[in-house]
Protein backbone atom coordinates (compact mmCIF):
# COMPACT_ATOMS: atom_id res chain seq x y z
CA UNK A 1 0.00 0.00 0.00
CA UNK A 2 2.69 2.70 0.86
CA UNK A 3 4.32 1.45 -2.08
CA UNK A 4 1.86 3.37 -4.27
CA UNK A 5 2.93 6.21 -5.66
CA UNK A 6 0.73 9.29 -5.80
CA UNK A 7 0.69 11.20 -8.69
CA UNK A 8 -0.75 14.17 -7.16
CA UNK A 9 -0.74 15.40 -4.08
CA UNK A 10 -3.39 17.24 -2.08
CA UNK A 11 -1.45 20.54 -2.66
CA UNK A 12 -1.45 20.29 -6.51
CA UNK A 13 -4.88 18.76 -7.09
CA UNK A 14 -5.99 21.89 -5.21
CA UNK A 15 -3.72 24.01 -7.26
CA UNK A 16 -5.07 22.46 -10.56
CA UNK A 17 -8.71 22.64 -9.53
CA UNK A 18 -8.39 26.77 -8.77
CA UNK A 19 -7.08 26.96 -11.96
CA UNK A 20 -10.04 24.96 -13.76
CA UNK A 21 -12.25 26.73 -12.22
CA UNK A 22 -11.29 30.28 -12.51
CA UNK A 23 -10.37 28.83 -16.61
CA UNK A 24 -14.12 27.43 -16.77
CA UNK A 25 -15.78 30.94 -14.83
CA UNK A 26 -14.05 33.18 -17.06
CA UNK A 27 -15.25 30.76 -20.48
CA UNK A 28 -19.12 31.35 -18.95
CA UNK A 29 -18.30 34.85 -18.24
CA UNK A 30 -17.06 35.69 -21.37
CA UNK A 31 -19.88 34.20 -23.23
CA UNK A 32 -22.74 35.23 -21.22
CA UNK A 33 -20.94 38.74 -21.91
CA UNK A 34 -21.04 37.87 -25.77
CA UNK A 35 -24.87 36.47 -25.52
CA UNK A 36 -25.41 39.95 -23.72
CA UNK A 37 -23.77 42.23 -27.08
CA UNK A 38 -26.16 39.99 -29.01
CA UNK A 39 -29.51 41.34 -27.80
CA UNK A 40 -28.19 44.58 -29.01
CA UNK A 41 -28.37 45.21 -32.73
CA UNK A 42 -25.75 46.47 -34.58
CA UNK A 43 -26.92 49.07 -36.51
CA UNK A 44 -29.65 50.96 -35.14
CA UNK A 45 -31.79 52.97 -37.12
CA UNK A 46 -33.83 55.15 -33.88
CA UNK A 47 -34.28 58.35 -35.61
CA UNK A 48 -33.32 61.49 -33.39
CA UNK A 49 -35.87 62.72 -30.57
CA UNK A 50 -34.65 65.98 -31.93
CA UNK A 51 -33.90 68.07 -34.94
CA UNK A 52 -33.78 71.65 -36.79
CA UNK A 53 -36.22 71.50 -39.34
CA UNK A 54 -35.26 74.94 -41.44
CA UNK A 55 -36.77 77.98 -41.31
CA UNK A 56 -40.42 78.58 -40.90
CA UNK A 57 -40.52 80.42 -44.55
CA UNK A 58 -39.51 77.23 -46.28
CA UNK A 59 -42.68 75.25 -46.09
CA UNK A 60 -45.76 75.64 -47.94
CA UNK A 61 -48.99 75.83 -47.17
CA UNK A 62 -50.41 71.42 -46.63
CA UNK A 63 -47.66 68.75 -45.52
CA UNK A 64 -44.22 68.85 -46.00
CA UNK A 65 -42.88 65.30 -46.06
CA UNK A 66 -38.67 65.75 -46.27
CA UNK A 67 -38.67 65.20 -42.57
CA UNK A 68 -40.92 62.00 -42.65
CA UNK A 69 -38.25 59.44 -43.74
CA UNK A 70 -35.36 60.62 -41.45
CA UNK A 71 -37.34 61.67 -38.21
CA UNK A 72 -41.06 60.48 -38.76
CA UNK A 73 -42.64 63.88 -38.61
CA UNK A 74 -44.99 65.45 -40.82
CA UNK A 75 -44.29 69.16 -41.06
CA UNK A 76 -47.91 70.77 -41.60
CA UNK A 77 -48.60 73.84 -42.45
CA UNK A 78 -52.21 74.86 -42.16
CA UNK A 79 -54.56 77.94 -41.67
CA UNK A 80 -51.64 80.31 -40.12
CA UNK A 81 -49.54 77.14 -37.83
CA UNK A 82 -47.49 74.96 -38.66
CA UNK A 83 -47.09 71.99 -36.29
CA UNK A 84 -44.67 68.92 -36.14
CA UNK A 85 -47.12 65.90 -36.80
CA UNK A 86 -46.43 62.46 -35.84
CA UNK A 87 -46.46 59.98 -38.16
CA UNK A 88 -47.41 56.69 -35.44
CA UNK A 89 -51.32 55.63 -36.56
CA UNK A 90 -52.58 55.82 -33.00
CA UNK A 91 -54.71 52.86 -33.48
CA UNK A 92 -51.66 50.14 -33.54
CA UNK A 93 -48.70 52.54 -34.28
CA UNK A 94 -48.04 51.52 -37.97
CA UNK A 95 -47.54 54.51 -40.25
CA UNK A 96 -49.63 56.19 -42.72
CA UNK A 97 -48.67 57.17 -46.18
CA UNK A 98 -49.99 60.95 -47.16
CA UNK A 99 -52.17 60.93 -50.17
CA UNK A 100 -51.51 64.30 -51.41
CA UNK A 101 -54.56 63.40 -53.86
CA UNK A 102 -56.85 62.76 -51.30
CA UNK A 103 -55.68 65.37 -49.00
CA UNK A 104 -55.66 62.69 -46.26
CA UNK A 105 -53.19 60.42 -44.21
CA UNK A 106 -53.62 56.77 -44.66
CA UNK A 107 -52.72 53.91 -42.39
CA UNK A 108 -51.82 50.79 -44.72
CA UNK A 109 -52.56 48.50 -41.77
CA UNK A 110 -56.31 49.11 -40.97
CA UNK A 111 -57.51 51.18 -43.42
CA UNK A 112 -57.33 54.49 -40.51
CA UNK A 113 -57.75 57.78 -41.83
CA UNK A 114 -56.63 61.57 -40.63
CA UNK A 115 -57.07 64.81 -41.95
CA UNK A 116 -54.39 67.28 -42.78
CA UNK A 117 -55.09 68.54 -39.19
CA UNK A 118 -54.29 64.66 -37.86
CA UNK A 119 -57.85 64.61 -36.98
CA UNK A 120 -58.58 60.92 -37.72
CA UNK A 121 -61.99 60.62 -39.59
CA UNK A 122 -62.26 56.70 -40.98
CA UNK A 123 -61.33 53.47 -40.08
CA UNK A 124 -60.45 52.28 -36.30
CA UNK A 125 -57.92 55.09 -35.51
CA UNK A 126 -58.86 56.34 -31.67
CA UNK A 127 -57.77 59.46 -31.66
CA UNK A 128 -55.89 61.76 -33.45
CA UNK A 129 -52.51 62.34 -34.54
CA UNK A 130 -50.05 63.33 -31.57
CA UNK A 131 -48.14 66.44 -32.63
CA UNK A 132 -44.69 67.03 -31.51
CA UNK A 133 -42.80 70.24 -29.57
CA UNK A 134 -42.15 73.07 -32.11
CA UNK A 135 -39.83 76.32 -31.40
CA UNK A 136 -37.66 78.68 -32.66
CA UNK A 137 -34.11 78.59 -31.64
CA UNK A 138 -31.62 81.62 -31.46
CA UNK A 139 -30.50 81.24 -34.85
CA UNK A 140 -34.70 81.50 -36.34
CA UNK A 141 -34.18 78.07 -37.14
CA UNK A 142 -37.44 75.83 -36.32
CA UNK A 143 -36.21 73.48 -33.34
CA UNK A 144 -38.78 69.42 -33.41
CA UNK A 145 -38.51 68.08 -29.57
CA UNK A 146 -40.22 64.81 -29.91
CA UNK A 147 -39.65 63.58 -26.85
CA UNK A 148 -42.70 65.73 -25.98
CA UNK A 149 -46.29 64.82 -27.17
CA UNK A 150 -49.54 67.28 -27.20
CA UNK A 151 -52.66 65.03 -27.82
CA UNK A 152 -55.96 66.80 -29.02
CA UNK A 153 -58.14 64.80 -26.78
CA UNK A 154 -56.86 66.01 -23.86
CA UNK A 155 -56.86 69.29 -24.93
CA UNK A 156 -53.03 69.71 -25.64
CA UNK A 157 -53.41 71.15 -29.16
CA UNK A 158 -53.58 75.18 -28.10
CA UNK A 159 -50.14 74.94 -26.19
CA UNK A 160 -48.12 77.58 -27.34
CA UNK A 161 -45.66 74.75 -27.68
CA UNK A 162 -47.33 72.65 -30.03
CA UNK A 163 -46.99 74.86 -32.59
CA UNK A 164 -45.63 77.61 -34.68
CA UNK A 165 -47.45 80.73 -35.70
CA UNK A 166 -46.62 81.72 -39.34
CA UNK B 1 -70.67 39.41 -64.57
CA UNK B 2 -67.63 40.09 -62.60
CA UNK B 3 -68.69 43.44 -61.90
CA UNK B 4 -71.87 41.85 -59.86
CA UNK B 5 -69.02 39.23 -58.65
CA UNK B 6 -67.05 42.78 -57.36
CA UNK B 7 -70.12 44.21 -56.21
CA UNK B 8 -71.26 41.10 -54.30
CA UNK B 9 -68.02 40.24 -52.48
CA UNK B 10 -67.97 43.63 -50.39
CA UNK B 11 -68.33 42.77 -46.41
CA UNK B 12 -71.81 44.51 -46.64
CA UNK B 13 -73.19 41.79 -48.86
CA UNK B 14 -70.79 38.86 -48.69
CA UNK B 15 -71.12 38.48 -44.92
CA UNK B 16 -74.92 38.15 -44.53
CA UNK B 17 -74.31 35.70 -47.84
CA UNK B 18 -72.03 33.55 -46.01
CA UNK B 19 -73.69 33.62 -42.91
CA UNK B 20 -76.99 32.14 -45.27
CA UNK B 21 -74.91 29.71 -46.66
CA UNK B 22 -73.94 28.70 -43.20
CA UNK B 23 -77.40 28.19 -42.16
CA UNK B 24 -78.36 26.17 -45.31
CA UNK B 25 -75.29 23.84 -44.59
CA UNK B 26 -75.70 23.27 -41.35
CA UNK B 27 -79.51 22.91 -41.47
CA UNK B 28 -79.58 20.82 -44.87
CA UNK B 29 -76.44 18.97 -43.77
CA UNK B 30 -77.97 15.54 -44.57
CA UNK B 31 -78.09 16.11 -48.23
CA UNK B 32 -74.34 18.27 -48.28
CA UNK B 33 -73.23 15.03 -46.31
CA UNK B 34 -73.53 13.01 -49.86
CA UNK B 35 -71.29 11.92 -52.65
CA UNK B 36 -73.51 13.21 -55.18
CA UNK B 37 -73.37 16.62 -53.82
CA UNK B 38 -69.83 16.33 -53.60
CA UNK B 39 -69.16 15.23 -56.93
CA UNK B 40 -72.05 17.93 -58.33
CA UNK B 41 -70.29 20.72 -56.02
CA UNK B 42 -66.83 20.44 -57.43
CA UNK B 43 -68.19 20.12 -60.93
CA UNK B 44 -69.02 23.57 -60.03
CA UNK B 45 -65.76 24.17 -57.83
CA UNK B 46 -63.41 23.57 -60.69
CA UNK B 47 -64.71 25.18 -63.54
CA UNK B 48 -65.63 28.42 -61.38
CA UNK B 49 -62.08 28.37 -59.67
CA UNK B 50 -60.44 28.60 -63.08
CA UNK B 51 -62.64 31.17 -64.54
CA UNK B 52 -61.70 33.28 -61.23
CA UNK B 53 -57.96 32.54 -61.95
CA UNK B 54 -57.89 33.23 -65.42
CA UNK B 55 -58.72 36.70 -64.44
CA UNK B 56 -55.46 39.06 -64.04
CA UNK B 57 -56.30 40.84 -61.35
CA UNK B 58 -57.45 37.88 -59.05
CA UNK B 59 -54.45 35.79 -60.44
CA UNK B 60 -51.63 38.36 -59.38
CA UNK B 61 -52.86 37.78 -55.60
CA UNK B 62 -53.72 33.88 -56.29
CA UNK B 63 -49.81 33.25 -57.25
CA UNK B 64 -48.38 35.60 -53.96
CA UNK B 65 -46.23 32.94 -52.20
CA UNK B 66 -47.79 33.91 -48.89
CA UNK B 67 -51.30 33.06 -50.27
CA UNK B 68 -50.29 29.65 -51.23
CA UNK B 69 -51.03 27.70 -47.95
CA UNK B 70 -54.71 29.79 -47.98
CA UNK B 71 -55.47 27.84 -51.18
CA UNK B 72 -54.74 24.59 -49.40
CA UNK B 73 -56.45 25.78 -46.58
CA UNK B 74 -59.57 26.47 -48.52
CA UNK B 75 -59.40 23.22 -50.20
CA UNK B 76 -58.22 21.13 -47.05
CA UNK B 77 -61.22 22.58 -44.92
CA UNK B 78 -63.88 22.39 -47.47
CA UNK B 79 -63.01 18.70 -47.87
CA UNK B 80 -63.09 17.73 -44.53
CA UNK B 81 -65.66 19.64 -43.69
CA UNK B 82 -67.90 17.76 -46.25
CA UNK B 83 -66.23 14.68 -44.71
CA UNK B 84 -67.62 15.58 -41.21
CA UNK B 85 -71.08 15.86 -42.77
CA UNK B 86 -70.90 12.77 -44.92
CA UNK B 87 -69.69 10.94 -41.91
CA UNK B 88 -72.03 12.87 -39.36
CA UNK B 89 -75.26 12.44 -42.14
CA UNK B 90 -74.82 8.48 -41.78
CA UNK B 91 -74.35 8.19 -38.35
CA UNK B 92 -77.26 10.11 -37.73
CA UNK B 93 -79.56 7.99 -39.68
CA UNK B 94 -78.43 5.25 -38.20
CA UNK B 95 -79.06 6.82 -33.99
CA UNK B 96 -82.20 7.16 -35.42
CA UNK B 97 -82.95 4.00 -36.24
CA UNK B 98 -81.89 3.01 -33.29
CA UNK B 99 -78.12 1.35 -34.75
CA UNK B 100 -75.65 3.52 -33.04
CA UNK B 101 -73.18 5.25 -34.60
CA UNK B 102 -70.60 3.64 -37.29
CA UNK B 103 -67.37 4.07 -35.45
CA UNK B 104 -69.22 2.20 -32.74
CA UNK B 105 -69.83 -0.68 -34.28
CA UNK B 106 -67.79 -4.40 -33.01
CA UNK B 107 -65.29 -4.37 -36.36
CA UNK B 108 -64.72 -0.76 -36.21
CA UNK B 109 -63.85 -1.02 -32.14
CA UNK B 110 -60.78 -3.03 -32.45
CA UNK B 111 -58.36 -1.81 -30.70
CA UNK B 112 -54.10 -1.56 -31.30
CA UNK B 113 -51.18 -1.06 -29.28
CA UNK B 114 -50.00 2.51 -29.77
CA UNK B 115 -46.72 1.22 -30.01
CA UNK B 116 -45.48 0.57 -32.60
CA UNK B 117 -48.60 1.48 -34.51
CA UNK B 118 -48.81 4.91 -33.27
CA UNK B 119 -45.35 6.40 -32.68
CA UNK B 120 -44.59 4.47 -36.46
CA UNK B 121 -47.28 6.58 -37.69
CA UNK B 122 -46.10 9.74 -35.99
CA UNK B 123 -42.27 9.70 -36.76
CA UNK B 124 -43.64 8.81 -40.85
CA UNK B 125 -45.82 12.29 -40.28
CA UNK B 126 -42.99 13.32 -38.90
CA UNK B 127 -40.73 12.86 -41.84
CA UNK B 128 -42.95 13.88 -44.24
CA UNK B 129 -43.89 17.20 -42.86
CA UNK B 130 -40.81 18.23 -42.73
CA UNK B 131 -39.36 17.03 -46.08
CA UNK B 132 -42.30 18.89 -46.89
CA UNK B 133 -41.70 22.06 -45.67
CA UNK B 134 -37.97 21.88 -46.97
CA UNK B 135 -39.46 21.37 -50.48
CA UNK B 136 -41.77 24.25 -50.19
CA UNK B 137 -39.21 26.48 -48.39
CA UNK B 138 -36.71 25.87 -51.74
CA UNK B 139 -39.37 26.07 -54.31
CA UNK B 140 -41.58 29.50 -52.98
CA UNK B 141 -38.88 31.59 -51.40
CA UNK B 142 -39.50 33.90 -48.69
CA UNK B 143 -39.33 37.82 -50.20
CA UNK B 144 -36.13 39.67 -49.78
CA UNK B 145 -37.49 43.51 -48.90
CA UNK B 146 -35.02 46.16 -48.37
CA UNK B 147 -33.83 47.03 -45.24
CA UNK B 148 -36.51 48.26 -42.62
CA UNK B 149 -36.73 51.40 -41.34
CA UNK B 150 -38.83 52.38 -38.89
CA UNK B 151 -40.61 55.59 -40.70
CA UNK B 152 -41.91 53.76 -43.66
CA UNK B 153 -44.49 50.71 -44.33
CA UNK B 154 -45.49 48.55 -46.80
CA UNK B 155 -49.17 49.20 -48.51
CA UNK B 156 -51.04 47.59 -47.94
CA UNK B 157 -49.00 45.98 -44.92
CA UNK B 158 -50.80 42.60 -44.05
CA UNK B 159 -50.31 40.02 -41.14
CA UNK B 160 -49.34 36.35 -42.39
CA UNK B 161 -51.59 34.52 -43.44
CA UNK B 162 -53.19 32.59 -40.34
CA UNK B 163 -53.53 36.26 -38.58
CA UNK B 164 -55.70 37.92 -41.42
CA UNK B 165 -58.68 37.39 -39.35
CA UNK B 166 -57.36 39.05 -36.64
CA UNK B 167 -55.67 42.10 -38.88
CA UNK B 168 -59.54 42.20 -40.59
CA UNK B 169 -61.22 42.11 -36.70
CA UNK B 170 -58.61 45.12 -35.81
CA UNK B 171 -60.14 47.21 -38.32
CA UNK B 172 -63.48 47.13 -36.45
CA UNK B 173 -62.05 47.63 -32.78
CA UNK B 174 -59.74 49.14 -30.29
CA UNK B 175 -55.84 47.44 -30.47
CA UNK B 176 -57.00 46.40 -26.98
CA UNK B 177 -59.85 44.45 -27.85
CA UNK B 178 -58.82 43.16 -30.92
CA UNK B 179 -55.30 42.56 -30.38
CA UNK B 180 -55.27 41.24 -26.61
CA UNK B 181 -59.05 40.99 -25.30
CA UNK B 182 -60.81 39.01 -27.54
CA UNK B 183 -57.79 36.35 -28.92
CA UNK B 184 -57.48 35.87 -25.34
CA UNK B 185 -60.91 35.00 -24.85
CA UNK B 186 -60.17 32.43 -27.96
CA UNK B 187 -57.82 30.58 -26.00
CA UNK B 188 -59.16 30.76 -23.08
CA UNK B 189 -62.31 29.64 -24.47
CA UNK B 190 -61.01 26.53 -26.66
CA UNK B 191 -59.26 25.79 -23.33
CA UNK B 192 -62.95 25.99 -21.71
CA UNK B 193 -64.70 23.76 -23.79
CA UNK B 194 -63.79 20.41 -22.44
CA UNK B 195 -64.66 21.77 -18.76
CA UNK B 196 -67.89 23.44 -19.68
CA UNK B 197 -69.01 20.57 -22.09
CA UNK B 198 -69.04 17.54 -20.55
CA UNK B 199 -71.95 15.90 -22.33
CA UNK B 200 -69.75 12.68 -23.29
CA UNK B 201 -72.25 12.52 -27.00
CA UNK B 202 -70.17 12.88 -29.98
CA UNK B 203 -67.09 11.23 -28.56
CA UNK B 204 -65.46 9.14 -30.80
CA UNK B 205 -67.71 9.32 -33.59
CA UNK B 206 -69.08 12.20 -35.77
CA UNK B 207 -72.72 13.45 -35.27
CA UNK B 208 -74.94 16.59 -35.54
CA UNK B 209 -77.83 15.63 -34.14
CA UNK B 210 -76.87 14.62 -31.10
CA UNK B 211 -74.83 18.03 -30.55
CA UNK B 212 -76.44 20.72 -31.86
CA UNK B 213 -75.60 23.88 -29.41
CA UNK B 214 -71.54 23.00 -30.06
CA UNK B 215 -71.91 22.38 -33.95
CA UNK B 216 -73.17 25.35 -34.51
CA UNK B 217 -71.27 27.54 -32.34
CA UNK B 218 -67.98 26.02 -33.16
CA UNK B 219 -68.47 25.66 -36.76
CA UNK B 220 -70.08 29.52 -36.82
CA UNK B 221 -67.04 30.87 -34.86
CA UNK B 222 -64.46 28.58 -37.03
CA UNK B 223 -65.52 28.71 -40.49
CA UNK B 224 -67.70 32.12 -40.31
CA UNK B 225 -65.80 34.33 -38.05
CA UNK B 226 -62.25 33.01 -38.38
CA UNK B 227 -62.12 31.40 -42.05
CA UNK B 228 -64.28 34.21 -44.23
CA UNK B 229 -61.96 37.53 -42.11
CA UNK B 230 -58.76 35.28 -43.51
CA UNK B 231 -60.04 34.99 -46.73
CA UNK B 232 -61.59 38.85 -46.92
CA UNK B 233 -58.16 40.27 -45.77
CA UNK B 234 -56.07 37.96 -48.11
CA UNK B 235 -58.35 38.53 -51.55
CA UNK B 236 -60.35 41.38 -50.50
CA UNK B 237 -57.85 44.14 -48.81
CA UNK B 238 -55.69 45.83 -50.88
CA UNK B 239 -53.83 48.98 -50.72
CA UNK B 240 -54.72 51.39 -47.26
CA UNK B 241 -56.20 48.26 -46.46
CA UNK B 242 -59.84 49.30 -48.57
CA UNK B 243 -62.08 47.11 -50.03
CA UNK B 244 -61.33 45.29 -53.38
CA UNK B 245 -63.19 42.85 -55.45
CA UNK B 246 -61.63 40.13 -56.50
CA UNK B 247 -61.17 41.14 -59.93
CA UNK B 248 -60.94 44.85 -58.98
CA UNK B 249 -57.61 46.87 -59.75
CA UNK B 250 -55.83 47.68 -57.27
CA UNK B 251 -55.67 51.14 -57.77
CA UNK B 252 -53.88 53.06 -54.96
CA UNK B 253 -56.30 56.00 -55.49
CA UNK B 254 -59.51 54.49 -55.22
CA UNK B 255 -61.52 56.36 -52.74
CA UNK B 256 -64.39 55.11 -50.12
CA UNK B 257 -66.39 57.46 -48.66
CA UNK B 258 -66.59 56.87 -45.28
CA UNK B 259 -66.88 59.03 -42.03
CA UNK B 260 -66.98 56.94 -38.62
CA UNK B 261 -68.67 58.05 -35.92
CA UNK B 262 -68.80 57.24 -32.17
CA UNK B 263 -71.74 56.47 -30.26
CA UNK B 264 -71.78 59.09 -28.29
CA UNK B 265 -71.83 61.45 -31.07
CA UNK B 266 -74.55 60.03 -32.19
CA UNK B 267 -76.37 60.61 -28.96
CA UNK B 268 -75.21 63.93 -28.09
CA UNK B 269 -75.38 65.77 -31.47
CA UNK B 270 -77.24 63.93 -33.52
CA UNK B 271 -80.25 62.74 -31.00
CA UNK B 272 -80.30 65.42 -28.40
CA UNK B 273 -79.07 68.53 -30.43
CA UNK B 274 -76.62 69.52 -27.68
CA UNK B 275 -72.42 69.91 -27.37
CA UNK B 276 -70.50 67.10 -26.20
CA UNK B 277 -70.59 67.05 -22.42
CA UNK B 278 -67.29 67.61 -20.51
CA UNK B 279 -66.96 64.86 -18.16
CA UNK B 280 -66.03 61.51 -20.11
CA UNK B 281 -68.03 59.31 -18.18
CA UNK B 282 -71.30 61.29 -19.02
CA UNK B 283 -70.35 61.81 -22.56
CA UNK B 284 -70.12 57.83 -22.87
CA UNK B 285 -72.96 57.05 -20.80
CA UNK B 286 -75.63 55.45 -23.51
CA UNK B 287 -72.33 53.05 -24.76
CA UNK B 288 -71.16 52.59 -21.13
CA UNK B 289 -74.42 51.17 -20.48
CA UNK B 290 -75.48 48.97 -23.37
CA UNK B 291 -71.92 47.40 -22.94
CA UNK B 292 -72.73 46.04 -19.12
CA UNK B 293 -76.49 45.51 -20.31
CA UNK B 294 -75.23 43.16 -22.78
CA UNK B 295 -72.66 41.27 -20.89
CA UNK B 296 -74.45 41.45 -17.22
CA UNK B 297 -78.06 41.68 -18.06
CA UNK B 298 -78.40 39.65 -20.84
CA UNK B 299 -77.21 36.08 -19.82
CA UNK B 300 -79.74 35.99 -16.68
CA UNK B 301 -82.89 37.09 -19.38
CA UNK B 302 -81.42 34.42 -21.54
CA UNK B 303 -80.93 31.56 -18.49
CA UNK B 304 -85.00 32.66 -18.14
CA UNK B 305 -86.31 31.28 -21.16
CA UNK B 306 -86.85 27.76 -22.32
CA UNK B 307 -83.36 26.91 -24.19
CA UNK B 308 -81.48 28.84 -21.02
CA UNK B 309 -83.53 26.37 -18.42
CA UNK B 310 -83.05 23.40 -20.33
CA UNK B 311 -79.43 23.73 -20.47
CA UNK B 312 -78.64 24.66 -17.01
CA UNK B 313 -80.92 21.44 -16.23
CA UNK B 314 -77.75 19.52 -18.40
CA UNK B 315 -74.96 21.72 -17.17
CA UNK B 316 -75.35 23.41 -14.30
CA UNK B 317 -75.64 26.89 -13.48
CA UNK B 318 -72.25 28.11 -13.48
CA UNK B 319 -71.15 26.16 -17.10
CA UNK B 320 -73.70 28.12 -18.53
CA UNK B 321 -72.92 31.16 -17.57
CA UNK B 322 -69.42 30.99 -18.25
CA UNK B 323 -70.89 29.18 -21.75
CA UNK B 324 -73.10 32.30 -22.59
CA UNK B 325 -70.87 35.15 -21.40
CA UNK B 326 -68.00 33.36 -23.83
CA UNK B 327 -70.96 33.04 -26.47
CA UNK B 328 -71.93 37.21 -25.88
CA UNK B 329 -68.06 37.95 -26.30
CA UNK B 330 -67.67 35.93 -29.99
CA UNK B 331 -70.84 37.48 -31.15
CA UNK B 332 -69.47 40.70 -30.24
CA UNK B 333 -66.94 40.39 -33.49
CA UNK B 334 -70.26 40.73 -35.92
CA UNK B 335 -72.56 42.91 -34.05
CA UNK B 336 -69.82 45.28 -33.75
CA UNK B 337 -68.84 44.52 -38.11
CA UNK B 338 -72.44 44.84 -38.75
CA UNK B 339 -73.13 47.96 -36.92
CA UNK B 340 -70.02 49.31 -38.63
CA UNK B 341 -71.10 48.73 -41.78
CA UNK B 342 -74.18 49.88 -41.64
CA UNK B 343 -74.42 53.13 -39.40
CA UNK B 344 -70.52 53.55 -39.56
CA UNK B 345 -69.97 53.49 -35.64
CA UNK B 346 -66.86 53.92 -34.75
CA UNK B 347 -66.76 52.61 -31.26
CA UNK B 348 -69.21 52.10 -28.62
CA UNK B 349 -68.03 53.75 -25.42
CA UNK B 350 -64.78 55.77 -26.77
CA UNK B 351 -62.69 56.63 -24.11
CA UNK B 352 -59.39 57.67 -25.82
CA UNK B 353 -58.30 59.46 -22.11
CA UNK B 354 -57.74 56.19 -20.91
CA UNK B 355 -56.78 54.32 -24.20
CA UNK B 356 -60.31 52.40 -23.76
CA UNK B 357 -62.63 51.84 -26.34
CA UNK B 358 -65.14 49.18 -27.24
Amino acid sequence: MSERRQSLNRREFFSYISVAWIAFGAACANLASLAFRYSYPNVNFEPEMEFIAGTPDVYEEGVDERYKNGYGVWMVKLEGKLFALSNICTHLGCIPNWLPAELKFKCPCHGSGYYMSGINFEGPAPRPLERYAISLNAEGKIKVDKTKVYRWEKGQWDHPNSFLSV
Amino acid sequence: MRELINYFADPIRSFPAVCVLFYLMMKYYRVVGTKKFLYWSLAFIIPVSIWFAIDPNFFTILILPDNIPIIILLVAVGFLQWFTFYKAAQNDARIEEGLGPLEGTPENREKVWSWPNLVYTELFMIIAATSFLIVWAIVFKAPLEEPANPTWAPNPAKAPWYFLGLQEMLVYFDPWMAGVVLPGVVVVGLIAIPYIDTNPKGNGYYTIAERPVAMWGFLFGWLVLWLYLIIVGTFLRGPNWTFYGPFEYWDYHKVVAEYNVNLSEFMWIKWLNTAMPENMFVREILGIILSLGYIIILPPLSAATKYGKMMIEKVGMIRYYIFIVLLLLMMSLPIKMVLRWLFSLKYIIALPELELNL
